[in-house]
């Protein structure tokens, strides 16, 4: 799609059909991240902070390579590191591009009220349209993976956009294209998983990887970065990836059997108490500190 | 914090919003992006000045060069012809707009004078003329012409040259031509640490 | 770098060793995650920590800083011990089968042949070949070994010995004076039990690393290749240059130089310091790796007679010697110094340069600054403080200094030592030194070339004007030259002859352009020149095509013969941006250019066997071609284009031997002809080979009493090593916000079980001293340094990031303790390089 928009296949709060939903084809585009060529040099920090021009944050040293515990509203791409001791004496330093994972079923577009803050694109990117957000932060409990985060200057949610204005455009995302290594690919959801396997394939035959894997959770529908781990059977130890991540079982509630409710303003608020206990109330934060002596 | 540019993104669609919102609308929903920043941006091609990989970076530059504008860059990204990065940039790379729009740089001559606890402003031809003297100076009370043992020698001991690990192969090359022709041995560089 | 970063992604094994190229070098780092990718290559890495890199190979041993030696030795014994080596190679392309005089000596009490220890210094004349002739099967009971030539060396001490013009030799590789035998008589003391004891590597580990690194040659496979890839890790050692000389040995024996995805791989640490050393950035060169003259040169001849080598070869074999062309290089030379002012009668002006008696070299320098003969420094981009050794000896020899220059883009250390951190109001008016700190260009805002670490030249564009006030480097070191040449025209002074005709062609005097100087640089024609063999003629004012048009009669000028052909008639090659690769080697043969002559792999004639056939012919890089007579292929070949095979032409074409080195005759180091193990100036354990000979012997330690070396006894019991982070550059990103936001702060890593001994938590402040200064930063707890056992006695590495000092963003916001990590390291450097030794030194470390 060379042209300054992009088509829209989900609309958050948005009450009845999209308009011109399945009228066209487009292919789903997808970020590779190959966690066994990481080096964690954070290129793709600084590529997607300069391409976007976010303002540099103030961080503290934390004991760790780590640049900051998560990501941050100005911070959308954090390598999270860990260091992880193996059975045989030596270790593993394991790197992880934190990033919004872009699901085919996304939490955050699913909780969120205001019609259209939050949209996914036919080719697949999920993306905040601020001038719409409400600044409820339902998208923060929504996500599964601790991606959205709220501004409190602006009161408005941000995350990574999967540089939607590069790739309307036919560019890679800047991430992408940044990486020294390669172990950050893009290309179409097919092809991604495609190289993907092979590579978990060449791991598990010729380095001696045998849980090598590809993690696509199914439990969001598949997303829209994946990676390839050196051991797909934990992927809790890549600095808090969860292993099976789902949608709340809440946000589902509203977005599903009692979603006409939400087009009825009068309850309206009672779904927003529900969704702001959830949100402020009981919640797990993957701090991704594991370097962290105390 | 001023709001970053995202914010002014509009949902719109043939019908507008309203339609959308009510959902009758056949034709397809689209939302505006925002324009690319680098689409009318002029490009130079140049070298990363870090490490010795040398890769080749674009930097993109607001204006198409007429007179009346002074460039200014907007953006610096990986030259993906270039052969050995191919396009991809390591943090330091990445963040090179930052070193060339920065408001650290140093813009004007200075001097700090002998006893002195601060910078003065200086202008560059008293800088040059100053420095010119300095040079005669230690040059003319330090040269050797020749050694203990009535060699030619024909050397400045008195005066060093350090030179740094950006400074290209021209300029390097008009520093062996002037620092040796000066007579001295002192030539070092990061090269050598 | 002997290959170039692209190939590296040809090879089939990875030895990455002294450098951590992830961390320092991560968009070159991609060829061999390509390699790992395509070819199921093999990486290892020997490093004091597990480092980024270490995180994507496949085996990490951690190494005692500074014992690189001990392990490269032991590589070496094994890969002898199980016959993993290339045997024709070595024995045609080596020296391995050259015979060594008599009265040389292996170093097993710690010392080579003819040591003096009143000089530090060794009398090399046994460290030469025998002359002689073919001696293969004569061996007998190693008596027969021809004494010709090795008379009267030592009763002519002026005269340096030479290498013999016919050199005695055994191709079977039998006789015990052999280099071959010498050489395994060197290493057999290199043990895994001793490299365990030394190096800290456990046996089965060095064991799993040897046997799979070497196994590109089990069973005799000539097909496969490997790598071995270096950074400062080796070189910033006080036997950095015989570290890197143990991986050439094992290199040649393994036969992996000039080999797609082989070689000996630099991986320099800048933009342009590959640049800055072919251009003669360093005192004891001219541009192109010309010797400097010394007082003994007393006439271009003398000079030109010393630094001329002459074939030094077993008769039947061919050597090229191009080195021989030594003449037409440095004449070209002085044409393009001095211009029309340099003539035959005068020698073409070869007094003009001057004569080098001694060491002038970096640590020079600040030693002789702070005695008080150095009265000015001129500091173009180069933070001296930060970069030390001992950045606190530096403060104190600027303090005595008349005067410093400092042309900067950034506020630096060096520029405001006179309000360096401990200084009084009242010791600053003590402080005399007139400090000129000059805006300069960046290098978005400066055209001109770099040369990257694989030797490509690329020229860069100027991307926008430089702001402020702010002038181009040029501009400014031009004004300065010619204020010089005025004051000398009006007055007069020592000796003004040199400055005021030094050749100074530029269309704006006071601003040259780069490409004007990149034109002299690659030469051009002063008369019309004609190529014997083709009958080509270069006319008057043209530019060379090469450096095969240069003369010695006067006839041409280049700035710097490794250079000429960058800049030809053709137009500038280095700005070249062809993206065809047809042999999918990444050779790249139209980007840019590459010296010499656009070669992109050294020493590819190795890349065959003897008969010209590739090793492998998968990866055929250049090949002789019978049936038109001539050495062709994908690379320009590195070698007589028209030599058939027959004729035995080494194909290390630079050397007078024609062969690679496994033993280093007469000259050429200082320290020995083949490495031995000595450990850093300060180490917490005695050299287990020759306790009485720990350290290098030829390695001088300064004098003044700020030049403190510290013991364990005195309680420095913590080795000590420094390094940069990918995050940041040296001593410049400080300043940027971007890269301040990665890391913002100073820290020290230290190892889980050191830190629960001193009782130190992870982000506490801890305290380092070494004998020379203390610095103060926070700790970074870690399990990525583990405690070690050198010879039985459980030993603790930290380690350093370089990157902070007084100034910068975190400094001025009063974020870090204002105490750069230089302030720690020692001066003392290798007696080759005059590199300092950054990478090894004693601390003790505390809790703050």
């Amino acid at each position: 799609m060379s042209q300054a928009t992009l088509r829209v296949q989900k609309i958050s709060g948005h009450a009845g059909p999209i308009p011109g939903e399945g009228m066209q084809r487009e292919d789903q585009v997808c970020k590779l991240v190959d966690t066994t060529t990481c080096i964690g040099c954070k290129a793709c920090e600084i590529a997607c902070q300069e391409w976007n021009d976010l303002p540099f944050a103030q961080t503290t040293f934390d004991n760790t390579y780590q640049t900051m515990p998560t990501t941050q509203w100005n911070f959308w791409n954090l390598i999270k590191f860990n260091e992880q001791p193996k059975e045989d004496g030596t270790m593993m330093w394991l790197m992880r591009k934190d990033q919004c994972m872009h699901c085919a079923d996304p939490g955050c577009l699913a909780a969120c009220p205001s019609d259209g803050a939050i949209v996914q694109y036919t080719n697949g990117i999920v993306d905040f349209q601020q001038d719409r957000c409400i600044g409820c932060g339902y998208c923060i409990t929504g996500c599964p993976f601790n991606i959205p985060k709220f501004n409190p200057t602006t009161k408005k949610v941000y995350k990574c956009t999967l540089c939607s204005d590069r790739v309307s455009q036919g560019l890679e995302p800047a991430c992408i294209k940044a990486c020294p290594t390669g172990c950050l690919h893009f290309g179409t959801k097919d092809d991604m998983k495609d190289l993907a396997e092979k590579r978990a394939r060449q791991l598990r035959e010729h380095y001696g990887f045998e849980n090598a894997g590809v993690y696509d959770p199914p439990g969001v529908g598949g997303t829209g970065v994946i990676y390839v781990l050196h051991d797909a059977t934990n992927p809790e130890a890549y600095g808090g990836l969860p292993a099976n991540p789902s949608i709340p079982w809440a946000v589902r509630l509203w977005k599903t059997p009692l979603r006409w409710l939400g087009n009825l303003a009068m309850l309206g608020g009672l779904v927003g108490v529900t969704l702001h206990y959830l949100r402020f109330g009981p919640k797990t934060v993957h701090n991704g500190e594991s370097e962290k002596r105390s | 914090m001023a709001p970053t540019r995202r914010d002014f993104l509009k949902l719109s669609t043939a019908g507008g919003v309203a339609a959308s919102i009510l959902g009758f609308d056949l034709a397809p929903a689209y939302a505006e992006m925002r324009a690319l920043k680098i689409a009318r941006a002029s490009e130079t091609r140049s070298t990363c000045p870090y490490c010795s990989v040398s890769c080749g970076v674009i930097i993109y530059t607001q204006g198409d060069g007429a007179k009346n504008v002074t460039p200014f860059v907007v953006h610096v990204e990986g030259d993906p012809d270039h052969p050995i990065n191919r396009g991809t940039l390591c943090p330091k790379g990445s963040s090179l707009q930052q070193d060339i729009l920065n408001e650290r740089r140093l813009l004007k001559p200075q001097v700090r004078r002998p006893g002195s606890d601060r910078w003065d402003d200086i202008a560059w031809d008293d800088a040059i003329n100053e420095i010119g003297r300095w040079v005669k100076k230690s040059r003319d009370a330090t040269f050797v012409e020749k050694d203990a043992q009535g060699h030619t020698v024909n050397r400045c001991e008195g005066i060093a040259w350090t030179g740094g690990c950006t400074d290209t192969n021209e300029f390097n090359y008009l520093v062996v031509k002037t620092m040796r022709s000066m007579g001295l041995c002192y030539i070092e560089n990061q090269a050598r640490v | 770098m002997t290959n170039g970063w692209i190939d590296i992604k040809n090879t089939d094994m990875m030895l990455i060793e002294g450098g951590n190229p992830a961390e320092n070098h991560p968009c070159g780092f991609k060829w061999a995650i390509e390699a790992k990718r395509n070819r199921n290559a093999k990486m290892i890495v020997v490093d004091p920590r597990f480092t980024r890199t270490a995180a994507v190979a496949d085996l990490h041993l951690q190494i005692r800083t500074g014992t690189d030696i001990a392990f490269l030795g032991g590589l070496v014994r094994f890969a002898i011990e199980n016959s993993r080596i290339a045997k024709d190679y070595l024995v045609n392309y080596t020296n391995a089968a050259f015979i060594i005089r008599d009265g040389f000596k292996l170093p097993d009490d710690g010392l080579y042949s003819g040591f003096d220890p009143a000089t530090q210094t060794y009398d090399k004349s046994t460290w030469n070949y025998a002359e002689g002739g073919d001696m293969s099967g004569k061996a007998g009971g190693g008596t027969a070994v021809p004494h010709a030539g090795s008379h009267g060396q030592d009763a002519h001490a002026a005269v340096p010995p030479a290498l013999p013009e016919n050199v005695a030799y055994d191709l079977t590789l039998q006789h015990p004076r052999c280099v071959f035998q010498l050489l395994r008589q060197q290493y057999s003391r290199y043990t895994p039990e001793m490299v365990e004891k030394i190096t800290g590597i456990p046996q089965d580990q060095f064991h799993k690393a040897a046997d799979l690194f070497t196994s590109i040659r089990k069973d005799g496979d000539t097909k496969k290749v490997g790598t071995i890839i270096y950074s400062v890790g080796w070189t910033q050692h006080s036997s950095g240059t015989q570290t890197i000389r143990t991986a050439a040995i094992l290199q040649l024996l393994l036969g992996n130089v000039g080999r797609a995805g082989g070689g000996v791989n630099a991986l320099r640490g800048h933009a342009n310091i590959q640049g800055a050393t072919d251009m003669a950035g360093v005192f004891d060169l001219l541009p192109g790796y010309l010797k400097v003259p010394n007082p003994n040169d007393t006439s271009l001849d003398a000079y030109l007679k010393r630094i001329t080598p002459k074939p030094s070869k077993p008769g039947p074999w061919q050597s090229m010697n191009y080195w021989g062309n030594t003449p037409k290089f440095a004449v070209s030379f002085l044409r393009a110094m001095f211009g029309p002012a340099a003539s035959k009668e005068n020698d073409w002006a070869f007094d003009y340069l001057p004569k080098v008696d001694r060491n002038y070299s970096w640590i020079q320098i600040w030693d002789n600054m702070y005695r008080g003969s150095v009265k000015g420094l001129f500091a173009f981009g180069m933070n001296g403080v930060m970069i030390g050794p001992d950045s606190k000896k530096n403060i104190e020899a600027l303090k005595k200094a008349d005067w410093l220059v400092v042309g900067e883009i950034y506020p630096d250390e060096t520029s405001e030592f006179w309000k360096s951190p401990g200084i009084t109001p009242e010791e600053m008016k003590g402080i005399q030194t007139t400090v000129y700190r000059l805006p300069c260009a960046g290098f978005a805002e400066k055209d001109g070339s770099f040369t990257n670490s694989a030797r490509w030249l690329q020229w860069k564009n100027a991307a926008l004007p430089p702001p402020g006030d702010c002038r181009l480097d040029q501009a400014i070191v031009a004004q300065i030259f010619l204020k010089v040449r005025e004051l000398y025209q009006k007055e007069g002074g020592k000796f003004p002859d040199p400055i005021l005709k030094l050749a100074w062609p530029y269309g704006d005097p006071h601003n040259p352009s780069l490409s004007e100087v990149a034109k002299e640089i690659n030469g051009k024609a002063l008369a019309d020149v004609t190529d014997p063999a083709t009958k080509l003629v270069t006319k008057a004012g043209q530019q060379l095509p090469s450096f095969a048009w240069l003369r010695d009669d006067g006839s041409t000028s280049c700035g710097n013969w490794i250079y000429s052909g960058s800049w030809t008639e053709a137009g500038p090659q280095l700005a070249r941006r062809g993206t065809e690769d047809p042999s999918g080697l990444g050779i790249y043969p139209n980007w840019a250019w590459s010296w010499p002559v656009n070669r992109r792999v050294l020493y590819n004639r190795a890349s065959c066997d003897v008969e010209g056939k590739p090793w492998d012919p998968s990866r055929r890089q250049v090949w002789w071609n019978e049936s038109v007579q001539k050495w062709t292929g994908h690379d320009v070949p590195d070698f007589k284009p028209d030599s058939n095979p027959k004729e035995h032409l080494g194909p290390f074409i630079m050397n007078p031997e024609g062969v690679g080195r496994l033993f280093m005759p007469i000259g050429a180091v200082a320290d020995g002809p083949f490495p031995e193990h000595y450990e850093p100036i300060e180490s917490p354990v005695a050299n287990l080979l020759h306790p009485n000979q720990s350290n290098n012997p030829v390695v001088e330690k300064l004098k003044t009493p700020l030049d403190k070396y510290g013991t364990v006894a005195e309680g420095f019991n913590i080795i000590c090593t420094t390094y940069r982070l990918t995050e940041h550059y040296h001593y410049w990103t400080k300043n940027n916000p971007a890269n301040v936001e990665l890391v913002p702060e100073p820290f020290v890593e230290v190892p889980a079980e050191l830190a629960d001994e001193v009782g130190i938590r992870g982000g506490e402040k801890v305290k380092v001293t070494s004998a020379r200064g203390e610095i103060i930063a926070k700790a970074m707890v870690t399990r990525r340094i583990k405690p070690m056992m050198i010879d039985g006695k459980k030993t603790y590495q930290i380690g350093i990031p370089i990157h902070w000092g007084y100034r910068g963003i975190a400094e001025d916001e009063g974020r870090t303790a204002h105490t750069p990590t230089n302030l720690l390291s020692p001066t003392v450097v290798d007696p080759n390089a005059f590199t300092p030794e950054f990478k090894g030194f004693l601390v003790k470390l505390e809790r703050v």
